[in-house]
């Protein structure tokens, strides 16, 4: 078995989560939002996932389970939320929902 | 007969409680105001029979009613004690007081608060008992506090003038100002002495402080203080013209017979400590001396009758501590007494004037009374006479006394009895102007006495005789200043000068104001003589100086500080809070994904801060 360095697997997680991170914070299309926030997730997975396989441990693996049973969790709610804003708005930019400013 | 003595001020006071709280028809309310006044006057005479029947060395009587308070070392109880000295200003109040209760019948029968008066009335005299009857100081100063209270609240009686308001404040915190003083001194006695029992206290001063030592000193004067602004005297005088803006029998009750000698009997009551600070009682003597001097000369050229009347108060209070500073204290009480006699006299007779004149005051307006109101007149006279201290009438026997006294006096008493004579002159020059002013001379007016009732007549009658001959009444009063010296009587010149002075007063009034009238308007024309005139018609312009010195510089602090500098450091804390609200809220843009990357911000910060700690400490 080629073993990949721990660096490695960390260092692409980092890029994976800075990548999904930039993308939340600058698509104004929700539906990319959505899909940037999947990619965070799979950062922090692949994280749990290298721990675990570094210290041969199981712990990683069952909360990348975990964290793949909370995004689906989020994006049942997220997508749901999504028809709403679009069938009120008619659109999907994020920035049109800002009736909560102070 | 003696435990009935504290039915003597609970009487009035139930008086007080019935007026005030239920609110009855006024023939009721005249009767409950009267009534309970008269039955403690009634009780009064019978206690003062039986105790005057007892041997003059078992003439006290304590009545323990309950405990007050008690605090650590401290008691007080509240009980009261009966000497002679006590005896005698029960009397007063109680008598006095009586015939002012039946006169005020008929004198505020149009008014419509005609309750609420006799129930000041009787709250007043209960608060006067519980003052002269208290056992401990602290007892007295409840009832010092209570006269007070009532001064304030029968001066601005008819509230609905502002004047009259303003009057009430005046008295109230002039008098408070010496209230203070002597509270001060309550605490000073008790830290030093551990006891405000009035007889205890004066043992206890005697045995464990020497005389002229500095504490003793400064009791006394504190105590003088108060004493100072409850009889009206210099500096504390300014209250007492002004206070007769209230009904006249309140001028006659309160401000002339009974709550202005306050004072007096508070310096006869502990004069054993005052006899220990030989300062302060020259202190008394020079202030009564100035003051009897200045308020008649004040009294000489005012056009109001009851000012008059109240300048001359203040000079007569002035002749009774001229009496207790030369150590004269029987003479003191004994002038107290006669001045209760005929200036509650003459200030119920200038009240009757005052009500056929239909409430006109300006003695200038007057004139020719004599055969319009005889009553009036007769009274006038009878109590100017008492006053100007003519022979055989009660004045005369009292301030012959206390001028006797004055003359053999160690300390310049020579200088002190000359002043006092010369008030004696003046007192004789005012008290005829008022009489020859209002009564002779030209006939100005229309009035006549049909609106005057027996109520009125009759108190004025009782006190004329009273007046007359009040001086023949013996205060026994020698076992309560043991002390004190026997009194001497004025020989050769000195007598003869003391007599002719009032005399030669009336004389001078007679030629001035019914003789001569051109000769006064033609000293009142000429430029020094309107100056003077000007200069004592305000009282010494002592108003204008307190007006300049102490309210003009507070009412600029106050105006200084309308917007409360103190608060201004909150107001600034509010306003950061405030800063800091709006900043907070500005950031509430309502944009998701300003807040994620404030999350992610923040993160980054936290988890900076502990990379960097981590370095930096471990």
């Amino acid at each position: 078995m080629i073993s990949i360095p721990v660096e490695h697997g960390l260092l692409l997680a980092t890029i994976l989560f800075c990548l999904g991170l930039l993308g939340v914070l600058v698509r104004r299309n929700i539906i990319f939002v959505l899909m940037s926030m999947e990619i965070m997730f799979n950062a922090v997975g692949l994280a749990f996932i290298t721990g675990g396989s570094r210290w041969q441990q199981a712990d990683g693996q069952v909360m990348f389970m975990l964290v793949l049973t909370l995004a689906a969790a989020e994006v049942a709610v997220g997508l749901a939320l999504v028809l709403q804003l679009y069938k009120k708005f008619k659109t999907v930019d994020i920035d049109v929902v800002s009736d909560m400013k102070g | 007969m003696l435990n009935l003595l504290w039915l003597v001020p609970t009487f009035p006071l139930a008086g007080f409680l019935l007026l005030a709280l239920c609110g009855l028809p006024k023939r009721l309310a005249a009767w409950v105001g009267v009534g309970s006044v008269g039955i403690a006057a009634l009780l009064t005479l019978g206690i003062a029979v039986e105790f005057l029947g007892m041997p003059a060395s078992e003439q006290v009587f304590r009545q323990t009613l309950w405990q007050w308070m008690s605090s650590g070392d401290f008691t007080a109880t509240f009980a009261l004690y009966l000497d002679p000295l006590a005896l005698v200003m029960m009397c007063i109040i109680t008598g006095i007081g009586f015939l002012i209760h039946l006169y005020s019948v008929g004198y505020m029968d149009e008014d419509p608060a005609f309750s609420r008066f006799f129930a000041y009335m009787n709250l007043f005299v209960a608060a006067m008992l519980v003052l002269v009857l208290g056992d401990n100081l602290v007892l007295l100063y409840l009832g010092w506090e209570g006269v007070g209270l009532c001064s304030y609240l029968l001066i601005g009686f008819w509230y609905d003038s502002p004047e009259n308001g303003y009057a009430a404040r005046k008295a109230f915190i002039v008098t408070r100002i010496g209230d203070t003083s002597m509270a001060i001194g309550l605490f000073l006695l008790f830290m030093h002495l551990g006891t405000l029992d009035i007889q205890q206290l004066m043992q206890s001063a005697g045995d464990n402080w020497a005389q002229g030592s500095l504490l003793p000193t400064l009791a006394a004067a504190l105590l003088l203080g108060g004493a100072l602004g409850k009889s009206a005297q210099l500096p504390l005088q300014t209250w007492l013209p002004d206070a007769m803006a209230g009904p006249t029998p309140i001028s006659a009750l309160i401000h002339a017979a009974t709550m202005v000698t306050a004072g007096v009997y508070l310096i006869a009551r502990t004069h054993e400590l005052f006899m220990l600070a030989p300062e302060v009682l020259f202190v008394v003597a020079v202030i009564g001396v100035l003051t009897l001097l200045i308020s008649g000369f004040t009294a000489l050229v005012q056009t109001d009758i009851k000012r008059i009347l109240a300048f001359s108060t203040m000079s007569q209070l002035g002749y009774m501590f001229l009496a207790l500073g030369v150590g004269a204290w029987s003479a003191a009480i004994f002038h107290l007494m006669t001045h209760a006699f005929f200036k509650a006299l003459l200030f119920l007779a200038s009240g009757a004037v005052i009500i056929c004149m239909h409430h006109e005051q300006d003695i200038f307006k007057m004139g020719g009374l004599r055969k319009r109101l005889p009553v009036s007149f007769w009274s006038f006279v009878i109590g100017g006479l008492a006053l100007a201290a003519l022979p055989l009438t009660s004045g005369y026997y009292s301030k012959h006394e206390i001028l006797g006294a004055t003359h053999v006096f160690a300390r310049s008493g020579d200088t002190l009895w000359a002043v006092a004579v010369l008030g004696a002159l003046i007192t004789g020059i005012y008290t005829s102007r008022l009489i020859f002013v209002v009564f002779f001379g030209a006939d100005k007016t229309h009035a006549d006495e049909s609106s005057i009732g027996l109520n009125i007549k009759l108190p004025l009658i009782i006190l004329c005789v009273l007046s007359l001959f009040g001086g023949l009444i013996h205060v026994p009063l020698d076992r309560v200043f043991p002390l004190q010296q026997v009194l001497p009587h004025l020989a050769g010149t000195a007598n003869a000068l003391t007599i002719a002075a009032p005399f030669v007063g009336i004389l001078i009034a007679y030629l001035f104001f019914y003789g001569k009238p051109e000769l006064s308007e033609k000293v009142a024309a000429n430029s020094l003589g309107k100056m003077l005139q000007r200069f004592w018609f305000s009282g010494w312009g002592f108003d204008w100086l307190y007006q300049k010195l102490l309210v003009n510089p507070l009412m600029w602090l106050v105006r200084a500080n309308k917007k409360d500098v103190v608060d201004s450091f909150y107001h600034l804390i509010a306003w950061l809070i405030r800063l800091l609200h709006r900043l907070l809220s500005m950031s509430q843009t309502g944009r998701v994904q300003w807040y994620a990357a404030g999350i992610a911000l923040g993160v980054v910060v936290i988890v900076g801060l502990g990379v960097w700690r981590q370095h930096l400490w471990f």
